[in-house]
């Protein structure tokens, strides 16, 4: 062999060597409608962003495949008595991903970072707490009042570097009105399985594994690359094709052409969002209805006959082709111990007409709905089959179906809640009743209070608000349950919001990809195993 | 030509000024900014001081001014999806959106030219009937249903082409280009077709219109006579007169294309200035919507002034016209 051979056959063999890692790195591919628009984690309060930047940091806690409460970066927590003082036990040896070990110092910087200014998870934590660093691995918390379910969003608050933050001028949350751009919105320095290899916002972001995690992966990937394909026929495309691994959402009209595909199937389960009507019960006249000087809506009997004359299966089949979970209650029943002891009322179109007669609209009466059509599932075709289902009680409804930008602009409380009769969809952010309690059922009375702000028509019984009280300070969980309980019957006795449906969760996966499905829609690929 | 030029300036920043005039007093029906800044279970007293920095409270004249003065310093604001400058974004948009029409561009030029050329020589052929018939295609199918045809057949079906993005890019300075990659060359044929298939039937019917009017002139009788080759008659003397019209079609089209890849973009999920556009739509991002459709505005501008120079070049008795009005 002469010496040009031999180092060309070196060269080969190093090349070979060299190419060998990519060959054998598993490299999953992930689209969703939605960007990840910015890596700091606490600017946008939305699941798919906090669902990304889980791969990339943690909380203090975690939340399992079945939404249960885990130990995260704190190993444990204890309770004291009076329910005042929690105290949270860190884990040690953990590290950023630029090396910086965590500590307690980091926890507190966080939990100011959160609170502060700016930033949209202000109520992960309550503002009136105080983080205590007792030492380098303990941190004490010490709050005004009681609060059971103080940790349950914080898989969500997740912890930063203060000395990362501090030195890259990143030390308060990226703003809504930044004027110069932030660094923490284009970088991040997590302690989770993965780190951010890359990131262009709206175009592609690479996850790359993070070798010296703590914990023990329940994943076999390399590297996540994710891009986000906003229309849906290509997203479905790619998945076809096999350029993508997972999808979400896959559109409900496409479920059955994925699943008789060779190469993928769909994901599917109930989600725990709840599709809701609301009324407005507040104004003396409605903005929108043909009834003058007076506010039909404010008659319970009203609100049930419109309750009875829904047919939720027609929709479930129809609608929602068979993807959806008829409602009984404002909360997923996943979430709610006694929610199998509520049962939706009978579909009854001549009770509704009944009860419309003794309300006194023999004739019936007219009213306007506000809808979005790009925010849930085929929104727009349950309001047009509500509107269709309503008229043959004899009520005629006006549809105004908007884009969600436009929808929220006018419901909400900025738009000063301007709509009589509306759809809506609502996730309890912290999985527990209480939210639904307090920002939808909750009367709006109090302007220094943000009770009810969601309630957009303001449906208000000063007894279920009381109950929602105790239910805030309650360590008892038996007692609580049952007080929760109540404050559902007392909603639902009055028909204050008719429930539709939960939606279903619907993800497109390669035939080749294991993945665990949460009902918070939280496509977590750290439980993705691909062959 | 010096004063010509600096007239049509001062005309574009008239252009730039009324359209500025009209995108923002659309903006207010655009919906709520905020609601898309935070999330729905916000407080209503941080989406007013979210509203408040952000100035959403002030009357529109007063944000519009706003909006100048910072324009005029080059400053485009800091978009509210991405917390970054708008000016960043764009120019990191803005190659993927420039090779595109590039592309789409020169599809329709060669293939428009060529099928119009010899629709034109054989009126009668086969060849020439079914170039008729797909240019009907091409000018009534919608362009996104065009896309989405292309994808089904050669990416899900036959697993030619990928279906969407632009493939692996290599930076150059800070132009990101996919002309030196496969997947990237492969990346750009479906979308550029989608994007040029509109303007390439345009120009074969022109081109061929233009051609059976031309080879009836006299002058080309007379090449005829003179005993020319058939082939320089045809393109050394006929093609070059068809050629007027069809730079006006590019010139214009060059300029619809840039503004209008939109569909094209959403639909291959094309990383380009489209697609940033219509996530700002969606999410009511006021300051994108603005610098993109400043910017569309003076691309009009400045292709229209370039189309005006080229006709002088072309045509040379358009010279006199241009000095007669400057004067």
């Amino acid at each position: 062999m002469t010496i040009r051979a031999k180092i060309l056959a070196a060269a080969t063999a190093a090349f070979l060597m060299g190419t060998a890692f990519p060959a054998t790195a598993v490299t999953l591919r992930y689209a969703n409608q939605g960007d990840l628009k910015s890596l700091d984690p606490y600017t946008l309060n939305e699941t798919t962003t906090n669902a990304h930047l889980g791969h990339v940091y943690e909380g203090l806690t975690k939340r399992g495949r079945d939404l249960s409460v885990e130990p995260g970066l704190a190993e444990k927590w204890e309770v004291s008595s009076d329910g005042l003082t929690w105290r949270f036990f860190l884990r040690k040896g953990v590290k950023f991903h630029n090396g910086n070990p965590f500590t307690a110092d980091d926890v507190v910087f966080s939990a100011n970072r959160v609170r502060a200014e700016g930033s949209n998870f202000q109520t992960r934590v309550p503002s009136d707490a105080e983080f205590v660093k007792v030492d380098d691995y303990t941190v004490d918390v010490k709050l005004k009042r009681p609060n059971p379910i103080l940790n349950y969003q914080w898989d969500t608050w997740y912890i930063m570097d203060k000395e990362w933050s501090e030195a890259n001028n990143a030390a308060a949350p990226t703003p809504a009105a930044a004027t110069s751009p932030s660094y923490s919105s284009l970088n991040a320095n997590g302690t989770g399985p993965f780190k951010i290899e890359s990131h262009q916002p709206g175009v592609k972001t690479v996850f790359k594994k993070n070798p010296d995690w703590w914990g023990k992966a329940e994943h076999n990937l390399d590297e996540i690359v994710f891009t986000p394909i906003k229309s849906d026929a290509t997203r479905v495309a790619a998945l076809l094709s096999g350029e993508v691994d997972v999808i979400e959402p896959v559109p409900l009209q496409d479920i059955q052409r994925v699943n008789s595909s060779p190469n993928a199937q769909v994901l599917t389960g109930p989600e725990l969002r709840t599709i809701f009507l609301g009324f407005d019960q507040t104004r003396d006249e409605l903005l929108y209805s043909n009834v003058k000087g007076k506010n039909p809506f404010k008659d319970a009997k009203v609100r049930e006959a419109f309750f009875k004359a829904i047919d939720i299966e027609t929709i479930k089949s129809r609608v929602m082709r068979g993807m959806s979970t008829p409602s009984a209650l404002m909360i997923a029943p996943e979430l709610f111990t006694y929610a199998k002891d509520f049962q939706r009322p009978k579909y009854d179109p001549d009770a509704a007409k009944k009860l419309l007669a003794e309300a006194g609209y023999p004739n019936g009466l007219e009213v306007g709905m506000d809808c979005p059509n790009d925010r849930y599932v085929n929104d727009e075709a349950i309001c047009q089959a509500v509107v269709g289902m309503l008229a043959r009680a004899g009520v005629k409804v006006n549809l105004l179906a908007q884009p969600k930008a436009q929808y929220f602009g006018k419901v909400l409380k900025s738009g000063n809640y301007q709509t009589s009769f509306y759809l809506l969809g609502w996730t309890p952010g912290t999985f527990d009743s209480h939210n639904v309690l307090f920002d939808i059922e909750g009367c709006r009375d109090n302007p220094n209070s943000s009770r009810g702000e969601s309630n957009l028509g303001n449906y208000c019984n000063k007894k279920h608000d009381e109950l929602s009280d105790k239910i805030l300070v309650e360590n008892d969980k038996a007692k609580r349950d049952q007080m929760i309980k109540e404050a559902f019957q007392i909603t639902t006795s009055e028909y204050g919001y008719i429930p539709l449906h939960q939606q279903s969760l619907a993800w497109g996966i390669s035939k080749k990809v294991k993945l665990s499905q949460r009902a918070d829609n939280s496509v977590l690929l750290y439980w993705a195993h691909k062959e | 030509m010096l004063a010509f030029i600096i007239r049509r300036f001062f005309q574009a920043i008239g252009v730039l000024f009324a359209v500025g005039i009209i995108a923002f007093s659309m903006f207010r029906f655009a919906g709520d900014p905020v609601n898309q800044i935070v999330s729905i279970d916000t407080p209503a007293a941080q989406r007013e001081e979210v509203r408040r920095s952000l100035g959403l409270n002030d009357p529109v004249p007063i944000q519009f001014t706003r909006y100048l003065a910072s324009a005029a310093h080059g400053n485009f604001g800091v978009s509210y999806q991405f917390r970054q400058p708008v000016s960043d974004l764009l120019a990191e948009r803005m190659p993927a959106t420039l090779e595109l029409a590039f592309c789409a561009t020169v599809f329709a030029v060669v293939f428009g030219i060529l099928m119009g050329v010899y629709s034109g020589l054989k009126r009668d052929s086969v060849l020439t009937k079914l170039f008729q018939t797909l240019s009907l295609i091409g000018i009534s199918l919608p362009t996104f249903l065009i896309g989405i045809l292309l994808i089904y057949l050669f990416a899900v079906t036959l697993g030619w082409l990928p279906s969407y993005g632009r493939g692996d890019t290599i930076q150059i300075g800070w132009w990101s280009t996919g002309f030196f990659t496969s997947s990237g060359l492969l990346a750009l044929i479906m979308p550029s077709i989608t994007l040029g298939l509109f303007q390439m039937t345009l120009i074969m019917r022109i081109v061929r219109a233009e051609m059976l009017e031309v080879l009836r002139t006299d002058y080309i009788k007379f090449a005829r006579a003179r005993g020319l080759t058939t082939r320089s008659i045809h393109f050394g003397h006929a093609l070059k007169n068809t050629l007027i019209p069809v730079i006006t079609i590019v010139g214009l089209q060059l300029g619809s294309v840039i503004a209008f890849s939109i569909i094209t973009e959403t639909v291959f999920q094309w990383p380009g200035m489209g697609l940033l556009f219509v996530q700002a739509v969606q999410n009511v991002d006021i300051p994108i919507m603005a610098a993109y459709l400043m910017l569309v505005a003076l691309i009009f501008v400045l292709i229209n002034l370039a189309v005006d120079i080229l006709y002088t070049i072309v045509d040379p008795r358009l010279r006199s016209t241009i000095r007669q009005a400057t004067t």
